[in-house]
């Protein structure tokens, strides 16, 4: 292989953005017509390492990044994604770009159309060219066919399913005579699984003809069905590079997830635990949640459990904690303690005796403008009369302005947030502490229930950990029911009694937080629709 | 000497550059005022009758700018329901205080009406409150230009004289209740310095009932509905009833505010009367230092002092040394200027 020169090789390639690595070391070289997959978590850096090469202005704008990149042996350095164009590199994105006005043709060829001469030109340049319709809808069809579906090339995008849309994207790329590499961003998020199939066998196409294509996908079958070879991305480090022909579904899955911090979660399994009744059901649940759509969840949760909501990003898991607190259009039924309770009403949830702490800390879970006292006292005031004084008769509901400084005052002190006073504003604070004072809302209203998510989002380590114990204490203590949402498996299973991994807004399993880290990855990935960790265990070993 | 320093850099940032400036330059117009003929108790009593005045007006921005309504440029509905009140109340032909009264009595529940609607308005076009307000206080005084002449009062004193119908420009409250407030209490020094005490007590009743309210439960909460309408929603408030509490309450404080200023001015001015008056207000609080959506008690107060005061003061000086008329033009930059910077300005975080 050595006398062939690469397509593209990838050196010791790695990223800081404000002093918080994303990636480090990352080497790899792809041969012409050889299809790569990239996996990983979301937030593994697969998506840094792509904007690397395709030289994003986010990459130079955060201070650039280590390493070299070599496109068929010559060392490249691309200013911005024009050049990468230039160097013959295509990229189809998650998000469609197309523009929905336009008819399949105009997107494919936008800014690349087919010119006719006319007299003008002379005068004023080629930008009085006309347009060749007829050559240019050769030219879409020619694209189209090269992919291996049929389309009709005048449709408008407005028009077209998902799916179509995905394809005239990489119609788009196809058409570029010089594409010798195709980067292929989550292509079949949002296919059917049909037309999924359709785009791999596409791309096995593309690829006999010598276009070397990176596949970036969540699926892991498509993967192992469509690359040569795949490689696996943790924590912005390379875990592991592997001919697809060597491995399977389940490994893929372990070096995805699979982290060398269990020694935490054997610690809380120490003693059994017991709970009490079932407090909170949901039956049939869907939320309307952008970006994050619950379609039909059913679970049950036990009076002083620590539940976990896992799965991957936009499949639904912090849909539900929204939905049942009534901030997203909701509906199905939800019981709590065996009645069943009206969705779609925040305050009603919160006279429930339930709480949340928003994943949104910026926009939903802190008056930012007003002070730490307001913001901690708040929602137990409006909604439980608490720090309120009753004048002339309770005529006037007065604010009682001492004793919710004496409660911030506690808190401060109890969750070490670090500020001026009660009265700083929550802007001022830094993430970690103004999610303390997350907390510190939540617990003045002394919940039955507690909503959490997404606790230790863009946090430091140190407040992390005090997240998470003040979680735990809270629930020791006073036997908070906690349901907790987090795109960290590990930080779940070092918490939680039990997991339920969502996806495609649907729970694809629930296991105990002992099960293996692996059996998670599959949940996540949806292949197994539901195995008690005991049947796994024996498929395993059997 | 360092201590000074740093108390002096504090107070500045308290204060904000822009009014120690205007509070500079309206200090060198009073100590230039003897030298230009100008009597300066004369200057210093009308300064602080306008605030008296004009007081209440601005109060009525503070409870919208709270809910995050942004700047009441809807004033004028507030105003309309205040001159209904005061002229059914010359109507009816109670005179001194109690005409003043019945005229509160008639425009206060008009205005809390005018206030519910206004707000139903506001809630359905969220993020463009205020130019919808403008608009909203314009065409409601387009639309009670044609009240005005076709409402059926009849008392000789506001109609028009020639048609026998239809209600004059501008009508004079004297003989009914002209200083119903003012006259009580008042002080008189020398020949030109007058302070109309009562006029100030009933200013300083509306302050605190403002005050008052935003230190409720139902203030907290339409103050963090303007800070964090999400926040709120997710602590089980209804956003749209606190925006239109609000909205009422800056309605009623408008109606209340006009009818102090005519009891002191001695006319009520109909027609296209009140169509201007929203931009005084929204200039003077926005001098006083509130933003689009935080202001104060002490904005209020420092922000109609400032903004009289140059109105005051302008005219008489600039004129005596330029022997020009460049009131007006003065009265004019600083009042939209000051709106436009405020809306343009964005809330410094400190660390």
């Amino acid at each position: 292989m050595s006398d062939v020169i690469p397509l593209l090789r990838m050196e010791n390639i790695g990223k800081e953005y404000f002093g918080n690595r994303v990636l480090s070391d990352v080497s790899f070289t792809l041969m012409p017509g050889e299809i790569l997959g990239l996996v990983g978590e979301n937030g593994a850096g697969k998506s840094t390492l792509m904007n690397i090469l395709f030289g994003m202005s986010v990459i130079e704008e955060t201070g650039g990044h280590e390493g070299k990149i070599f496109i068929e042996g010559k060392e490249e350095s691309f200013k911005d994604p024009f050049d990468a164009l230039k160097a013959g590199i295509g990229m189809v994105h998650q998000e469609f770009s197309l523009i929905p006005g336009f008819s399949a043709t105009e997107n494919i060829l936008l800014n690349r159309e087919s010119m006719k001469y006319n007299p003008l030109v002379e005068v004023f340049g080629d930008r009085f060219k006309t347009l060749d319709r007829v050559d240019m809808k050769k030219r879409a069809v020619k694209a189209i066919d090269t992919i291996g579906v049929t389309l009709a090339p005048d449709t408008l995008i407005s028009e077209m399913p998902v799916g179509h849309k995905q394809f005239i994207e990489i119609a788009r790329e196809i058409d570029r005579k010089n594409t010798k590499l195709l980067v292929l961003d989550e292509p079949t998020a949002v296919l059917a699984e049909s037309e999924a199939k359709v785009l791999i066998e596409a791309l096995k196409k593309l690829a006999c003809q010598g276009i070397a294509i990176i596949f970036i996908s969540h699926r892991l079958q498509e993967i192992i069905d469509l690359c040569d070879k795949l490689m696996v991305l943790r924590d912005g480090r390379v875990i592991q590079e592997i001919n697809t022909k060597n491995t399977d579904v389940r490994q893929i899955a372990s070096w995805m997830v699979g982290r060398e911090v269990s020694s935490e979660a054997e610690k809380s399994e120490g003693k059994d635990r017991e709970f009490g009744e079932v407090i909170l059901e949901t039956q049939n649940l869907w939320v309307d949640m952008p970006g994050e759509t619950v379609r039909d969840v059913s679970i049950k949760v036990r009076r002083g459990e620590i539940f976990g909501l896992g799965g991957l990003a936009g499949q639904g898991k912090v849909g539900i904690s929204n939905g049942l607190m009534g901030l997203y259009v909701s509906g199905g039924k939800f019981l709590l303690r065996g009645k069943e309770v009206k969705l779609n009403d925040p305050n009603r949830s919160l006279t429930e005796g339930m709480a949340f702490v928003s994943e949104d800390r910026r926009g939903v879970g802190l008056l930012l403008e007003e002070g730490i006292d307001w913001n901690i006292a708040f929602t137990a005031m409006q909604v439980q009369e608490k720090f309120i004084l009753n004048l002339l008769g309770g005529l006037v509901k007065w604010r009682d302005d001492k004793a919710i400084t004496k409660c911030t005052e506690d808190y401060i002190k109890a969750l070490e947030i670090r500020c001026t006073g009660p009265k700083q504003r929550a802007v001022e604070l830094s993430g970690g502490n103004q999610q303390k004072v997350c907390l510190a809302k939540a617990f003045t209203v002394a919940p039955e229930i507690l909503f959490v998510s997404e606790p230790t989002r863009g946090i430091d380590v140190g407040a992390k950990k005090l997240v998470l114990d003040t979680l735990r204490k809270v629930n020791e203590e006073t036997g908070t029911t906690i349901i907790m949402t987090s795109s960290e498996l590990e930080e779940l299973r070092s918490i939680c009694d039990r997991i339920a991994i969502i996806n495609e807004g649907k729970v694809s399993g629930i296991l105990p937080a002992k099960s293996p880290a692996e059996e998670f990855g599959l949940l996540m990935l949806g292949h197994i629709v539901e195995k008690t960790a005991n049947e796994l265990n024996a498929e395993r070993c059997g | 000497m360092i201590r000074m320093k740093e108390k002096l850099q504090v107070f500045i940032e308290n204060a904000g550059w822009p009014r120690i400036i205007i509070g500079l330059f309206l200090v060198s117009l009073f100590i230039a005022a003897p030298f230009v003929g100008v009597r300066l108790d004369a200057s210093l009593s009308d300064t602080l009758v306008r605030v008296g005045m004009n007081g209440i007006l601005v109060l009525a921005m503070v409870p919208m700018v709270q809910s995050g309504c942004g700047l009441n440029f809807g004033l004028p509905l507030g105003i309309i329901a205040g001159l209904l009140g005061a002229v059914t109340s010359i109507q009816i032909g109670v005179t001194g205080t109690l005409g003043f009264i019945a005229a509160l009595v008639m425009a206060v529940p008009l205005a809390v009406v005018f206030g519910w609607m206004y707000g139903q308005l506001l809630n359905r076009v969220k993020g463009d409150e205020m130019m919808i307000a403008t608009y909203v206080g314009f065409s409601s005084v387009a639309l009670m230009c044609m009240a005005w002449l076709l409402l059926p009062f009849t008392s000789p004193t506001m109609i028009w004289g020639y048609g026998g119908s239809g209600l004059r420009t501008t009508i004079s409250v004297e003989g009914f209740w002209l200083n119903a407030l003012s006259k009580h209490l008042h002080i008189k020094i020398g020949e030109f310095f007058y302070l109309p005490i009562g006029m100030y007590i009933f200013f300083a009743l509306m302050v605190f009932l403002v005050w008052g309210f935003f230190r409720t439960k139902t203030g907290t909460a339409v103050t963090a509905v303007g800070s964090n309408p999400e926040f709120a929603r997710a602590s089980g408030i209804d956003v749209d009833k606190m925006r239109t509490i609000s909205v009422i309450l800056s309605t009623v404080l408008g109606a209340i505010g006009i009818l102090v200023y005519e009891q002191s001015f001695g006319f009520i001015q109909l027609y296209m009367g009140p169509f201007y008056m929203a931009f005084p207000a929204v200039a003077a609080i926005l001098l006083g230092g509130a933003s689009v959506n935080k202001a104060s008690m002490v904005n209020v107060l420092v922000g109609t002092f400032l903004f009289q005061g140059i109105l005051t003061m302008t005219p008489s000086v600039i004129n005596s040394v330029m022997q020009t008329d460049m009131s007006e033009v003065i009265r004019i930059i600083v009042s939209n200027g000051m709106i436009l910077y405020a809306l343009t300005r964005k809330v410094m975080v400190k660390r």
